[in-house]
């Protein structure tokens, strides 16, 4: 596991830090040097709200190397509230009940372990949003 | 709370051997506060079908399961962001984040490290990770009252929270959940409930333990009640209801340490509280024995509920052995803040029902 590469990823992977591009104003996620939208240098962060919703889904039987402890379990493509897709697991979820359009949010959870010895990565995960008043 | 007044004056020795009831130079409070339990519940009857062929009955009805992605840190994390939303601020504040628990995942490398990262309180950050069973986080709570309140940092963080493993066919198997709670400790003029004062009593008491490299706890058997958790409990409580000049009634809730339904039912009666008293805070019923998130989840569903005014009495209980005992009162800023995050009771209605063989495979307790 390429440790270097995972903590320099921490706030994005912990808290979904991205930007805000202040010319076209546009959301970016993962943050970039550049915005994507508009070309120009990309703007301050912004740590997105993690509301979203499905915009596609599949789940997955036979994983790659190292997520085989967790499956089988389901991988959307999630459209965030501010509007980036990104791909993330969905937990806390019947794959059952998993549907196009379902209204998400973002939650902090193991993605994989190094092995008993090794460190936990930890990362978003999205899962059905619990009814808050 | 009162002091000792000129008519019943103190000899030095009386002074010095009267215990010391806890009260930081300025007056610290909840500012916010959020609870955290995970969805999967096994019931009590399953684990006695699969260990004793369905002849001893369970102790609580379910018990609450983590989920294979969920561990100490990451109940930590929603049960802070939940605190965070409810006191209305980000982590930028936040000057410790301390993190009480039995089942951190690493034995070196704080959980608070990174529930502090995810929470965007790094750097500026004091971190560090409590152990003392199932008081570690109200232990948390004592020592971020003292921070706070000694003015050193402006907000402190305190989490308790377990996954806590019961040895497959043991009787703690039964009631050994998880999940727990954060509170978010700053000036008492921002906060949802304030500290009128606290205790903390500990001594030499073995009757749980677990070596480092265990994977499961030993106990005393009936060695945890009378000189464990009674003892302590009551001793705690005791001394600081006197105190305050208070006796039970003064009281709307109190919030006992929950390892099962029966102690904290016999602890109330030995401190005068009724049972309406200690309904609310009382969750290991339903989720099970939360270890070190288990008297702080009680206050978190008493928090749910209480109203301006209402003073609460939280006595927690961890074995080797100790107690940590508080005096809380709720303040007008609780019932628009409560609203903020989801309720304890959002949680524990959360719910999915596995079986045993699911539930050995969450726990890690099938080797591959």
């Amino acid at each position: 596991m390429d440790i270097a590469r995972h903590w320099r990823l921490r706030r994005q992977r912990y808290a979904l830090e991205g930007e805000q591009c202040s010319h076209c104003r546009a959301y970016v996620f993962p943050p970039r040097d550049i915005c994507p939208h508009c070309g120009e240098a990309a703007g301050p962060v912004h740590k997105m709200s993690g509301k979203g919703e499905v915009y596609s889904f599949t789940v997955i039987h036979d994983p790659p190397t190292g997520y085989q402890s967790q499956a089988p379990y389901a991988v959307a493509l999630v459209k965030l509230a501010e509007g980036p897709l990104i791909t993330a697991q969905l937990t806390d979820v019947d794959t059952a009940d998993i549907s196009i359009g379902m209204p998400v949010e973002m939650v902090t959870r193991k993605l994989r372990t190094d092995g008993e010895e090794g460190l936990i990565q930890y990362g978003y995960k999205f899962r059905p949003q619990l009814s808050t008043p | 709370m009162r002091h000792s007044t000129a008519d019943s004056p103190q000899t030095e020795e009386t002074s010095r051997n009267a215990p010391q009831v806890m009260r930081p130079a300025h007056k610290t409070g909840i500012i916010g506060y959020g609870a955290y339990v995970p969805r999967y519940r096994v019931p009590g009857k399953e684990i006695s079908r699969v260990w004793t062929g369905g002849n001893t009955p369970p102790t609580v009805a379910e018990k609450s399961v983590p989920g294979l992605d969920e561990d100490t840190v990451t109940m930590a994390i929603e049960a802070a962001r939940n605190a965070l939303a409810r006191a209305g601020t980000d982590g930028a504040e936040i000057g410790a984040v301390w993190v009480g628990s039995e089942s951190h995942p690493y034995a070196v490398k704080p959980t608070s490290t990174i529930v502090g990262e995810a929470i965007g309180a790094s750097p500026a950050l004091l971190a560090a990770d409590w152990e003392f069973a199932c008081k570690a986080g109200s232990e948390a709570m004592q020592a971020a009252i003292g921070m706070v309140g000694s003015g050193m940092i402006r907000q402190a963080l305190a989490i308790g929270m377990d996954a806590a493993q019961g040895r497959p066919g043991d009787a703690l198997e039964y009631t050994a959940g998880a999940g727990g709670a954060a509170f978010l400790i700053g000036p008492a003029e921002d906060a949802l409930a304030v500290f009128e004062g606290s205790y903390s009593y500990a001594t030499d008491t073995p009757d749980f333990w677990r070596r480092a490299r265990a994977r499961y706890p030993s106990h005393g058997q009936r060695f945890t009640g009378e000189p464990a958790y009674f003892h302590h409990v009551a001793s705690a409580g005791r001394t600081l209801m006197e105190a305050a000049g208070c006796s039970a009634k003064d009281y709307r809730f109190a919030v006992f340490h929950q390892p099962n339904p029966k102690f904290p039912q016999r602890a109330a009666k030995l401190l005068g509280f009724s049972a309406d008293q200690i309904q609310a805070g009382l969750v290991g019923p339903q989720i099970g024995n939360t270890y070190a998130g288990s008297a702080l989840i009680g206050l978190a569903a008493v928090l749910d509920r209480a109203e301006a005014g209402d003073r609460i009495l939280v006595v927690s209980f961890g074995s080797g052995a100790g107690s940590d005992a508080f005096q809380i009162v709720a303040t007008e800023r609780l019932a628009e803040r409560r609203a903020r995050a989801p309720l304890t009771a959002d949680y524990i209605a959360r719910r999915k029902e596995i079986d045993y063989g699911l539930y050995a495979r969450y726990r890690g307790k099938l080797s591959t």
